[in-house]
């Protein structure tokens, strides 16, 4: 450790901030059915995920390894381009949290990566055909294979399960969705903390620090495995709060389904050697799932931001990546402007994400009147529309808690046309 | 640009066969080890029709059958595990 220098360290912080990042983004994708259906206390989900993508992240160092050897051309990167790309990762992933959107956080990080190396050496340290069927190709399969596998579980569990009692059932569902979910935490810690991991030791090894060929050694892992775990422990309560009601609505035996396939998925694609993005294919058994329940419904509004979001995950972390990058090439002052604008930004969203608090308490209430301490019930009729309008651009797509909110407590329909500002709650 | 449809169609498969059985294995523990519903459950009152079995519990080979589907899925769980940590 002792021949570090200034920039290395930068880089090596901002990775585990990523990693931090990445923690609380995909909190969601294991455990978001598990709270909605009320398997797990969503404190307890969140600790026991934590607890699980530590354990995972001492597991193994292969993804780790392999991070630094395809995407990007890794002679021509120097640690500015690095502290770039992830730069930009933080932001995206911090950007989508605050909206409530589930987006891939290994997309980010390669969008910023990507767009980094670009803008610093140019198009020929892109590996295009890796970028397509390393990141592209997947991102359309992901959602597709698992909300079909979902889908297909939940038809046949409905069926087989018909001459029983729900409340009885639910019971045994909820264990068996638990399980699910755990396999779930144990492959992100393994597969995500060693992105970070294969980061930190990427800027090691290109600041001359560690052999090129080196693995990442004991305090790099030890660190992005308790990073990733602060990060999920803390929870994305707004992402959670979109997988788990906002994207359908998930009973038990959903719930089980889509968990138990997006397990099996994440786990045959990461051992056939086929990455794909653990909260696509988390999202797309959800769809799945509520496809597959007779009656059941997805939401498409919903869905479509989120896939919205999906195809910009690349170029927008690519395009404030590879800007960090020109600005960090400038030297030293370019560095430190770009942390301290990150340092704002991060700031500015965090301050937004507290107008309208989502966490442990009213993750699961879409429809209640819960007033936080964001736009509280002294809003007159006058405000709503405006009021509404502003949470609409900023909030989580199921924002019926909030408009109830603004509206003194009612309990807002649940049609989706309720939340258009115009059409304020006239009851009572 | 060479895409692995092998690869993409195998985790495919693979993905589509794992979920089904496991879902279904675990399913029929479910149905195994829960009663049956009477014909008159629900939230209709018991008067139910003629000599229902009323909720009837399983029979002790549905509820070893039962364990033996559970088992099968831990099985299935620590194959996951042990594809994590290999």
């Amino acid at each position: 450790m002792e021949h570090i220098t200034l920039l290395i360290g930068i880089v090596i912080i901002t990775a585990l901030v990523f990693d931090f990042t990445n923690g609380f983004h995909d909190t969601a994708n294991a455990m978001a059915t598990t709270i909605s259906t009320g398997a797990m206390k969503p404190k307890a989900a969140v600790a026991m995920s934590a607890v699980l993508n530590l354990v995972g992240a001492f597991l193994s160092v292969e993804v780790a390894k392999t991070i630094s050897g395809g995407i990007v051309d890794e002679s021509g990167i120097r640690p500015e381009v690095i502290f770039a790309g992830l730069v930009g990762a933080i932001m995206w992933n911090l950007l989508t949290w605050l909206v409530g959107l589930p987006s891939s956080s290994s997309h980010a990080l390669y969008g910023g990566l990507i767009g980094a190396t670009l803008f610093s050496a140019g198009t020929g340290a892109i590996h295009a055909d890796v970028v397509m069927t390393k990141v592209l190709l997947p991102a359309v399969a992901a959602p597709l294979v698992a909300g079909l596998a979902a889908l297909a579980a939940t038809r046949l569990t409905y069926r087989l399960a018909r001459g029983r009692d729900e409340r009885d059932t639910a019971k045994g569902y909820r264990s068996g969705q638990i399980a699910s979910a755990a396999l779930v935490s144990l492959a992100h810690g393994t597969n995500d903390a060693q992105k970070t991991m294969g980061v930190m030791t990427l800027a090691l090894i290109t600041g001359g620090v560690l052999a090129p060929d080196a693995g990442p050694p004991f305090w790099v892992i030890a660190s992005a495995g308790i990073a990733i775990a602060l990060g999920t422990y803390l929870g994305g309560w707004r992402i959670i709060r979109t997988m788990g009601k906002g994207l359908t609505d998930i009973s038990p035996p959903q719930g089980f389904s889509a968990q138990t396939g997006a397990a099996t998925v994440i786990l045959a694609s990461s051992h056939l050697g086929f990455g794909l993005s653990t909260t696509q294919v988390c999202s797309g058994a959800i769809m799945g799932s509520g496809l597959g329940r007779k009656g059941g419904v997805v939401r498409w509004s919903t869905a479509t931001r989120m896939f919205v979001a999906w195809g910009l995950t690349l170029p927008a972390a690519g395009l404030v990546g590879g800007l960090s990058a020109l600005l960090a090439g400038q030297g030293t002052w370019g560095v430190t402007a770009v942390a301290l604008a990150a340092i704002a930004a991060s700031a500015w969203i965090w301050v937004r994400s507290r107008h309208e608090k989502v966490d442990h308490s009213n993750v699961n209430d879409v429809n209640s009147a819960d007033s936080g301490d964001g736009a509280g019930g002294a809003a007159t009729p006058a405000d709503t529309g405006v009021l509404a309008d502003a949470v609409l651009s900023v909030s989580p797509p199921p924002t019926e808690a909030a408009l109830a909110a603004s509206g003194e407590g009612i309990p807002a329909p649940r049609q989706e046309s309720s939340r258009r500002p115009d059409q304020q709650p006239t009851t009572v | 640009m060479n895409i692995d449809w092998a690869a993409l169609g195998q985790v495919s498969g693979v993905s589509l066969v794992a979920t089904i059985t496991i879902v279904g294995v675990f399913t029929l523990g479910i149905v195994g080890t829960s009663a049956r519903r009477s014909p008159a459950a629900g939230d209709a009152t018991g008067t139910g029709t003629t000599g229902a079995t009323a909720a009837s519990a399983p029979s002790a080979l549905a509820r070893s059958g039962a364990y033996a589907c559970f088992a099968l899925c831990a099985a299935f769980v620590a194959y996951g595990i042990y594809l994590i940590v290999a």
